[in-house]
């Protein structure tokens, strides 16, 4: 099909909806107009623990345009039990409910909700509202509270599993490293504020913009806890301005708004704040114990991975922290543990790459640092412990070219330049440094639906309830039922985020090409066999005579015979000898089961090249590369995008992130994006992405394994095995900032 | 945010007059840091006089040879200004590492030295400040003080003033011309910022009812030799945790003159007469620029996260004292 010019798959394509974005015409969760429209303003709390003793909310009330202030003492009656409450991304434990009862859980907690007609009104009347503790002592900490750490009953993800046995292999070793690695909690901060636009109807049903990465696990929650029926709520989402993984639990702005309208009989809207931005879930702060034992020769002998994380008193968040521990190199014993210290603070929340970017973050620094006891090159000591087989399972990788991304991106880094010795290479003041870190990221395919339907203008237009968090799904889906079809791009629209479309998992995890692309896929191919049908049936014309898809090539708009290309027939064409009006298939699709036999993982390596300020300590990181084993690209536009995306985040990981937290007030005190540092524009240099060829006809019939995500993982351990390169100094609490190089 | 009502004053006059009957109203110029402090509660008028459009917005040059630069032209175009670019370098850097390209666009040259600290707690009524309401206790002293002062605090308030325009205006002994009530006046730059002693809630010495008219630079713009360095925790749109506007006079390689100011370091910006005497007549060099930086920081206390900046400083100051003498490239 090379040569068609409806081969998209692999083609750089722009975004599909690039124009409606820059242009304003996309439309956001808190850009939808309704008439009547109110305006909720959150009052948060102030203390981390404690009870409410009094709320005063007589000065908001007499403000006009003030219509109600809903607090624990009025709201409305509602589900009774926990599962009501439990999204499709709810960790086991008592999910939070906005305005329950008197009880502070933690700070900046949701207390109360302004509702006026007029969004100035409401939020200056939250200002007035009058909140009297009774404070508690509260903890905010993982310091020094290890021995508090407990094992969670239930793992999300895959529980640790050891094997071996680790002490025989530190018995064994001839070199060990130990050593602590820790980082703070870090907020998602997408651009967008979380919002919900609640639209209520004459007839009482509920039409509900949110912003989300789950259409479904929105209305999923509201029906559960406000007791409706699914027909009652229609949850729409056609655009988010980023979510980066805050999307994935339905958050209180919803729950409020949805009780808001339901009780006043009005549609109403509710924004947070920035600040509030930090009232949710967020990245585990983690401290990780790491033991490596290995030979002389560097062959790992022994590996200890144990993480303790933080999570809420009420909730026992865990994310896959230490297993890649046990998948990412040959080695026979293999010591893990995952455990959970409670703070009073919201529950943590996945968050790009969750457990990945921070375990593989350890282990990654901790490989470098074996390898300058080794007196061995970092590179080398990886290859040394290469491994096909995920030993973690006992099953092959269904691919694995993670030695083509080190080959290359070497090369193209210039690996063979870097002066073993640390703080050896330098000009004037400035100390330059080489480092480098291997990343891994799971790779899943979903249950997702997907419907196409084909116009007798020779318009095709697909639908699935996914979303697009600005990771380009509008785009990739365009293509992939354009190039399944041979339609023109132009000819394709791609529908998502409503409930009323088809079913697609939340959109996490990198698993949306893989899952909704199959889907789409198979909707197309839906097609193809409906309009094979029609064509069995002709009895004359180009195509008269064909029995099997296989005899025909969907390409440049036609149906083309392949034995005979000059004979054709358009799509339309078809239809019209049919006499159909439209052709449309709906199709689920799951993984296959053949794929347990295999672990599915993408894999980067990432080469990073900093100075440093001698006297100051200041970092520049003025090189990366980052080479990909990803499987297919569809889209090698957009996936770049995603891996520049993932990379600058891995540089505000590694130098620049911390949601700071202040200890007295037991409360995120940098709350806001003057102080909350992410990169800026002047922070990035020269960063260069390479996608690795990587065939797998295992993980998906696309053959993709998703890029949400591998591009952030790798770049701090590598960034942070600069710093030591150029410095001489391991710093092994991120961010290094300046201060800790001093 | 409370509500608000506005007046938009086109003469000095008129605005006074505003001020006068409105005793609690605020003036706004381009409002990138009251209205900031405004959503979030910290900063609560109950009527705007807008600024904006005084016939302030010009730069001119003055009698004396110096450059006068109005009170409501952007911190852009200042920087900008082909006079401001060739005679007083220094101060385009420093406003250059301020903020962003946006922000400077609309911050006003009577704006920014009247920017108030970057102090969480300031920022988060849910917390105790002096700054914010008097009486009510400092949380950053021993709370999370990494960014604030080491130099010129007090019990009250460690706050550090977080402009870098005026780290420039001070070490340049800019002068600032005020009109009120009783008529003119011209405050000198360094004296135009306070130390917080036991009232921390008032910045300068500007009184409430006064208007910044415009900013005086002198004859000697130190054109040759300067420097403006700042530390930060990246590389653009942050806070400087340290700074150093450094300026000399040379002849040959003897100073003649030096003027160093410090950001980052304090509730103003900080510059000791005694520490630039040090320097006269000795040669540009890194162990008598390294002196000089001891006896800047002489007194400095640290509150635990901030100690780091006491070295950081010192060493800064002998880096940007290099840079302005040309012995160093500028990185
Ligand atoms: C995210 C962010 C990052 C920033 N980073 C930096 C930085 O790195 N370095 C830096 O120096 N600055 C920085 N700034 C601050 C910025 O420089 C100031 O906000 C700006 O200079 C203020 O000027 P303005 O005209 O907007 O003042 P306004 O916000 O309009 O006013 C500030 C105060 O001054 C008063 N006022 C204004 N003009 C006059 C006058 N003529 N007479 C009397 N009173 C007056 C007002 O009443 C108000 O109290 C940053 C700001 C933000 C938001
Ligand atoms: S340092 Fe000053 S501004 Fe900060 S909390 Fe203390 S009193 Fe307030």
């Amino acid at each position: 099909m090379s040569n068609t010019t409806t081969n998209y798959i692999g083609k750089p394509a722009s975004r599909v909806d690039g124009r409606a974005k820059v242009t304003g015409e996309a439309k956001y969760a808190a850009e939808f107009p309704a008439p009547g429209l109110t305006y909720g303003v959150v009052v948060s709390s102030a203390v981390a623990k404690g009870t409410i003793t009094k709320i005063d909310t007589a000065a908001a009330l007499s403000l006009p345009g003030v219509l109600q202030v809903f607090t624990h003492q009025n709201r409305p009656g509602l589900a009774w039990f926990d599962k009501k409450y439990q999204d499709e991304d709810a960790p086991p434990g008592t999910p939070f409910r906005p305005l329950y009862d008197e009880k502070i859980l933690f700070s900046q907690q949701p207390i109360a909700l302004v509702v006026a007609d007029n969004f100035e009104v409401a939020r200056y009347a939250a200002s007035l509202v009058e909140i009297t503790y009774e404070t508690e002592p509260h903890i905010t900490s993982i310091k020094n509270r290890l021995h508090e750490a407990y094992t969670p009953k239930e793992y999300k993800s895959a529980e640790p599993s050891p094997r071996g046995d680790a002490e025989k292999g530190l018995a064994q070793a001839e070199i060990t490293h130990e050593a602590e690695y820790s980082h703070p909690s870090e907020h998602h901060n997408p651009m967008e504020m979380h919002a919900s636009t609640v639209v209520l109807a004459e007839d009482g049903t509920l039409t509900v913009y949110d912003k989300t990465q789950g259409v479904q696990n929105s209305q999923n929650y509201i029906t559960q806890v406000f007791g409706l029926a699914k027909e009652q709520v229609q949850v729409i989402s056609p655009f988010v301005g980023g979510a980066f993984g805050s999307g994935l639990r339905p958050q209180y702005q919803l729950f409020l708004a949805v009780m808001a309208a339901l009780e006043l009989k009005r549609s109403v809207r509710v924004v947070l704040t920035r600040q509030q931005m930090f009232s949710f879930g967020h990245r585990p702060a983690t401290i990780q114990h790491l033991v490596l034992g290995s030979t002389s020769q560097g062959a790992l002998t022994a590996v200890v991975h144990e993480g303790f994380a933080e999570t809420s008193r009420f909730e026992d968040y865990t994310e896959n922290l230490v297993n890649w521990s046990a998948m990412l190199y040959k080695c026979d014993n293999v010591q893990l543990a995952h455990k959970l210290i409670q703070m009073d603070a919201y529950t943590p929340l996945d968050m790009r790459a969750p457990g990945g970017v921070t375990g593989l973050y350890a282990l990654e620094c901790a490989m470098d640092e074996l390898a300058y006891k080794l007196d061995k090159d970092p590179l080398e000591l990886r290859l040394t412990n290469y491994t096909n087989i995920d030993l973690s399972k006992d099953n092959p990788f269904s691919s694995k070219e993670l030695k083509a991304c080190y080959q290359q991106g070497a090369e193209k880094f210039g690996w063979a330049k870097r002066n073993p010795q640390p703080r050896s290479m330098r000009e004037g003041k400035t100390l330059i440094g080489y480092g480098l870190a291997t990343g891994a990221w799971e790779v899943n395919q979903q249950k997702s639906s997907a419907k196409a339907v084909l116009s007798p203008d020779g318009q095709l237009k697909v639908t699935s309830a996914t979303a697009d968090i600005g990771t380009g799904t509008y785009t990739i889906m365009t293509q992939i039922a354009a190039e399944t079809l041979g339609l023109p791009l132009a000819n394709v629209t791609f529908k998502l985020g409503d409930t009323a479309l088809p079913q697609a998992p939340l959109q996490g995890g990198s698993w949306t090409a893989a899952s909704v692309g199959s889907a789409v896929k198979a909707a197309c191919e839906g097609i193809q066999e409906k309009l094979l049908a029609h064509i069995r049936n002709l009895k004359e014309g180009p195509l008269a005579g064909v029995q099997k898809l296989e005899e025909v090539l969907f390409a440049d708009g036609k149906i083309i015979l392949k034995s005979n290309p000059a004979q054709h027939m358009l799509l339309p064409e078809v239809m019209r000898l049919a006499g159909e009006n439209f052709i449309e298939a709906t199709v689920t699709t799951k993984p296959e089961l053949r794929q347990k036999k295999y672990s599915m993982f993408s894999h980067s390596a990432v080469f990073v090249e900093v100075l440093v300020d001698e006297d100051f300590g200041t970092i520049r990181v003025t090189r990366v590369v980052s080479a990909i084993a990803g499987g297919r690209i569809i889209n090698p536009k957009t996936a770049r995008s995603q891996i520049l995306g993932g990379i600058v985040w891995g540089m505000g990981m590694a130098l620049e992130e911390e949601s700071v937290m202040d200890q007295p007030y037991g409360r995120f005190i940098n709350h806001d994006l003057a102080e909350y540092h992410v990169p800026v524009n002047a922070d990035i240099h020269d960063l260069e992405v390479i996608f690795v060829e990587e065939d797998d006809d295992i993980v998906n019939p696309l053959g993709v394994k998703g890029l949400g995500e591998i591009g952030i993982v790798g770049t701090a351990a590598a960034i942070a095995n600069a710093v030591y390169h150029a410095t001489g100094k391991r710093v092994r609490d991120l961010p290094i900032t300046l201060d800790k190089l001093m | 945010m409370n509500s608000f009502t506005y007046f938009r004053a086109h003469e000095v006059a008129a605005a006074l007059t505003e001020k006068a009957t409105a005793p609690q109203a605020k003036f706004i110029a381009g409002g990138t840091n009251l209205t900031d402090l405004m959503k979030v509660n910290v900063e609560q008028p109950h009527h705007l006089i807008d600024i904006r459009r005084l016939p302030l917005n010009k730069i001119e040059e003055t009698e004396e040879n110096g450059l006068r630069l109005g009170a409501l032209v952007t911190n852009a175009d200042t920087a900008y200004h082909p006079l401001v670019e060739s005679r007083y370098p220094l101060l385009a850097k420093a406003i250059l590492a301020g903020a962003s390209a946006q922000l400077r666009n609309m911050a006003t040259n009577g704006g920014n030295p009247l920017q108030r600290t970057r102090c969480y707690y300031f920022y988060d009524t849910a917390t105790a400040c002096n700054k914010r309401e008097p009486g009510s206790g400092c949380s950053a002293l021993n709370g999370y003080n990494r960014i604030h002062a080491i130099l010129g605090t007090s019990e009250h308030c460690i706050a550090v003033h977080p402009s870098d325009m005026a780290v420039a205006l001070t070490a340049l002994d800019a002068k600032v011309n005020v009109t009120g009530p009783q008529g003119e006046r011209v405050i000198p730059f360094p004296e135009f910022h306070r130390l917080p002693g036991d009232t921390p809630n008032i910045d300068t010495n500007l009184s409430p009812d006064e208007i910044i008219t415009a900013i005086d630079l002198p004859t000697k713009g130190f054109a040759e030799n300067n420097a403006y360095l700042k530390l930060r925790d990246r590389t653009s749109y942050a806070f400087a945790l340290v700074s150093v506007a450094a300026a000399l006079e040379l002849e040959g390689n003897i100073i003649k003159e030096a003027r160093i100011a410090l950001g980052g370091v304090a509730h103003k910006p900080w510059r000791k007469p005694e520490a630039e005497a040090q320097l006269v007549g000795k040669e540009a060099n890194p162990e008598n620029f390294a002196q000089v930086a001891e006896t800047l920081l002489a007194g400095a206390q640290g509150f635990g996260h901030n100690n780091f900046k006491i070295e950081l400083a010192k060493r800064a100051i002998v880096r940007a004292l290099l840079q302005a003498a040309k012995m160093e490239e500028i990185s």
